[in-house]
């Protein structure tokens, strides 16, 4: 390995791995979101409560788009660093058309709980679940971006070390994303329905 | 269009209102004047402004930390006077004014203060310490500092436009919430809280990832010199703690401007969550500003005692076991809430536990000292005072920690003086030693000794005279935050305090005129070896100023105390054969571009100016994705002019150096190589 080679690697590996510390910051911010909501669940303020308001069929249908989105998004990686560009291009389409999916059904959900009168200034209840599934929403909407800017240096340059890197801390990221919606999913909605 | 501003934010209102804001206006324009008079912005600009030098971008941390400590510090004169004379009487402030000073106070001293003053030394020190060539991320260390210049900016803006929050730097619901207090001066607060706090947490990951990752060859963990580990533990603290910061805020900002129910007195709200969230931040807060001042005396405990620091192991070990605890104590910041006897019980116990380590390390500086050669110089002096004032403080926090003691104790000024006892001596001394101890490292002249030990003298009679009648009053009933009061017997106490902060006020002109005289007599005070006080730690293993390169070639260490043992064996000014060419990225705007798009966004999401906050973002995301089709650019140094400057100094260090080969460096021999003042 040359010198520049040596040089490039070690600076992508301390981007993931400042990277990796920015997720687990998130983190934090999620689990104390996950708190408040549970503290805040109970406060209805006799409006709504979790079991009147979850869909049964469309939080399913969101973890199934989201969960295989990242296995596509798993997909895209291995062929990013393969250095197979077509595969690499649809993989991430199919990512970002799973996540546009998902993006869709969550804001239909939203709309329609403000249009019934359940929005956010509801009660402290509605307020703490729009907010936790809202910042999980915005990280989708980041992510979505994130998305289609790589493929903009996918289109424009070759597969080197630099898309490998962006690749990489976007497979992290996509991964906690995941892994939140796990906890919202088993957390928020799967009580409420079955209570 | 304009949101909720119009032309009644303008401070018309009231005199004292339009004296601040004309001061801060006044002094803004005065330093653009002078900049635009001598013709330096150019000069500024390319060396400074944009520089990505960790050294450059610690040293206007420290710039902003110092003049924020000024503002912060007028407050704190203004209340001192305040209360001094509202005896049965309003005093000069009217309530609202009164109110809005403590928080600005609180807020500027602990957030625009103490972070940006900690952050600049860590980022001046620490890549040298371990013998790197700048942090992990150059880039985004000149971002995080802009963007907490431009949570700085919101506060100082908020003089001139608008009022500041009336809540207390911990801002409160349901008070804080718009049924109360529906200014915009509750949302200067958040968005100047959020901004920097952003700033503060990529700082935590850039340094974390530098010390992880950019040790140099040999530099073991159990060799790192205790400011870094006390650097490393802040910036996990830092990564962990503030994402509460956020989230308190982010919620409040939420119930303010969206009609959110998470701490209103309706809705289902529950206020005391505000205060749970906001102290899992507040409390690992405290460590995070004492930790690195605990870093720099230790430090300096070993190089003005001529020995190695007793039981390094201990110490760092300490260093950990605090960062840990300091998630687990929250609590004790609202025992009174009611949560019930067992969880205060199991609080107030993991609070009186983390003394333990605290204890631990005053007794390892304190040995230390033993038999050490001691030289009392005023980073030495800062030292002493700290470990005498500290202990105090901390016995008096022991006190708070008892769950039925801080019943009666809550909310008065015993709490006030006791927090104010551990964040001046314990922060504030530390980055005051700090200051002095490396000053000639990043300006290559030492700080005029008469001066600062004038400087020295008058903060310290100051802060007992102004901190210690507080315990009294506290124990005779007077709360905190009192605008008035009715009770002759307080009276005398809140004078003496008053004359406290005057004498700090002295303190503070003192180190004024040290700054300028030194500057005046830097030829008498320069420093040509690059370790002007017989250091042991490996930033005075370069010139005084070091070059932006840091070292000709990354240094290999071969154990704890890394520039001692090199002296103690002549090779620390052998001159490095093997010097290349080094590569350094260049200088960057984004700085300048994010912090000015954060702060306009701040200020807009203020003032209700959704559109424009709205295409800040914009900004802020487009030009992220543009940057990343940038190619970094780096500036190469040529070898010869590293190889030049490599032997420039390391002949004038030969010359000047104090080391004569007695491993204890005798305090004599010393003394007869320091040039008579
Ligand atoms: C330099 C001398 C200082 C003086 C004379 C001073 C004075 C004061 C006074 C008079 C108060 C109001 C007490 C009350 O509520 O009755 C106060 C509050 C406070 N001070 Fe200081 N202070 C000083 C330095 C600092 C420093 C260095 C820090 C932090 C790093 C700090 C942090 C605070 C905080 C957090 C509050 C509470 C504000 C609130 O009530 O919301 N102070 N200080
Ligand atoms: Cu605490």
């Amino acid at each position: 390995m040359s010198e520049v080679d040596a040089k490039t690697l070690e600076e992508s590996e301390e981007r993931a791995y400042g990277f990796w510390l920015f997720l687990m910051s998130d983190a934090i911010l999620f689990s104390l979101l996950f708190a408040t909501y549970a503290i805040m669940v109970t406060a209805t303020d006799n409006g709504p409560d979790r079991t009147e308001i979850f869909g049964y069929w469309r939080t399913a249908a969101n973890t199934a788009l989201l969960l295989s989105s990242s296995l596509t998004m798993g997909l895209a990686s291995i062929a990013i660093c393969e250095t197979r560009k077509s595969a690499s291009f649809q993989w991430i389409f199919v990512t970002m058309i799973l996540a546009l999916a998902f993006l869709v059904l969550e804001i239909q959900e939203f709309a329609g709980l403000i249009a019934q009168g359940a929005g956010p200034d509801r009660s402290g209840f509605l307020s703490a679940y729009f907010t936790l599934v809202g910042t999980h929403g915005a990280h989708v909407i980041v992510g979505l971006i994130w998305m289609a800017v790589l493929c903009l240096h996918l289109a424009l340059r070759p597969i080197g070390p630099e898309i490998q890197s962006i690749t990489e801390r976007l497979t992290m990221f996509w991964h906690l994303v995941g892994i939140v919606w796990i906890g919202i999913y088993s957390l928020v909605y799967l009580p409420g329905l079955y209570q | 269009m304009f949101g909720r501003l119009n032309e009644d934010a303008l401070p018309f209102y009231s005199e004292i209102a339009m004296a601040g804001a004309a001061v801060t206006v006044g002094g803004g324009l005065f330093v653009v004047a002078v900049v635009l008079w001598t013709g330096s912005l150019i000069y500024l600009w390319r060396n400074w402004l944009t520089s990505v030098d960790h050294k450059r971008i610690g040293i206007m941390y420290v710039v902003v930390a110092l003049v924020m400590l000024l503002r912060g510090f007028v407050d704190a004169l203004m209340m001192r006077a305040q209360q001094a004379m509202a005896m049965n009487s309003g005093g000069y402030l009217p309530p609202e004014h009164f109110d809005q000073i403590f928080s600005s106070h609180g807020t500027i001293m602990i957030l625009f203060m103490a972070m940006p003053f900690l952050t600049g030394l860590i980022n001046f020190v620490m890549p040298l310490q371990i013998g790197a060539r700048d942090v992990a991320f150059p880039r985004l260390n000149l971002i995080s500092l802009y963007l907490t210049a431009a949570g700085a900016g919101l506060v100082l803006v908020s003089l001139v436009i608008g009022k500041f929050s009336t809540a207390g730097w911990t801002g409160y619901p349901p008070f804080s919430e718009t049924e109360f207090s529906p200014g915009v001066g509750v949302d200067y607060w958040i968005w100047a809280l959020i901004v920097s706090g952003v700033g503060t947490t990529l700082t935590g990951i850039n340094f974390i990832t530098t010390i992880v990752k950019r040790r140099a060859p040999g530099m073991t963990w159990m060799r790192l010199p205790l400011f870094a580990w006390t650097a490393l533990c802040a910036s996990i603290l830092i990564v962990f703690a503030f994402p509460a910061l956020t989230v308190a805020g982010a919620m409040l900002a939420l119930d303010r401007s969206a009609g959110f129910h998470f701490f209103t007195n309706d809705g289902g709200g529950n206020a005391m969550h505000f205060a749970n969230i906001l102290w899992m931040w507040g409390h690992p807060e405290v460590y995070i500003l004492i930790l690195p001042a605990f870093g720099v005396f230790s430090e300096i405990v070993a190089t003005f005692s001529s020995k190695r620091l007793f039981a390094y192991n201990s110490l760092v070990f300490a260093t950990v076991v605090i960062a840990l605890l300091a998630f687990t104590t929250w609590l004790h910041h609202f025992f009174t809430m009611g949560a019930g006897a067992s969880v205060n019980t199991a609080f107030g116990i993991t609070t009186m536990i983390i003394a333990v380590p605290t204890g631990v390390k005053v007794f390892d500086w304190l040995m230390t000292m033993y038999r050490g050669r001691i030289r009392y110089q005023t980073p030495m002096l800062w030292t002493v005072a700290f470990l005498v004032t500290f202990t105090i403080g901390g016995m008096s926090g022991v006190l708070l920690a008892v769950p039925a003691v801080d019943y009666t104790l809550h909310n008065t000024t015993f709490l006030v003086a006791h927090f104010h006892n551990m964040v001046i001596p314990g922060a504030l001394f530390g980055f005051f030693a700090g200051y002095v101890y490396w000053f000639p490292k990043a300006f290559g002249f030492r700080l005029d000794e008469r001066w600062g030990r004038r400087a020295f003298w008058f903060w310290v009679t100051g802060f007992y005279l102004a901190f210690m009648p507080l315990y009294a009053l506290g124990l005779m009933g007077m709360v905190r935050r009192l605008q008035h009061y009715d009770n002759p017997d307080w009276q005398p106490y809140l004078i003496v305090a008053a004359i406290g902060a005057v004498s700090v006020l002295c303190g503070l002109i003192c180190m004024a005129i040290q700054l300028w005289v030194s500057i005046r007599d830097r030829e008498r005070l320069a420093d040509t070896t690059g370790d002007p006080w017989n250091a042991r730690t490996l930033e005075w293993y370069s010139s005084s100023p070091p070059p932006v390169w840091n070292f000709a070639s990354l240094p290999k260490i071969e154990g704890s105390d890394a520039f001692w043992r090199l002296k103690e064996r002549g090779e620390a000014y052998r001159e490095d054969e093997n010097v290349g060419t080094i590569s350094l990225p260049a200088n960057s705007n984004d700085g300048i571009v994010y912090g000015a798009l954060a702060f306009v966004f701040g200020f807009c999401m203020v003032w209700h100016i959704y559109w424009l906050a709205l295409l800040c973002l914009g900004a802020i995301m487009t030009h992220l994705i543009v940057s990343s089709f940038r190619d970094p650019t780096a500036e190469v140094i040529p070898a010869d002019e590293v190889a030049r400057h490599e032997h420039d100094w390391k002949t004038a260090a030969r010359a000047g150096s104090r080391y004569d080969g007695d491993p204890l460096c005798d305090y004599r021999t010393v003394l007869r190589k320091v040039p008579a003042q």
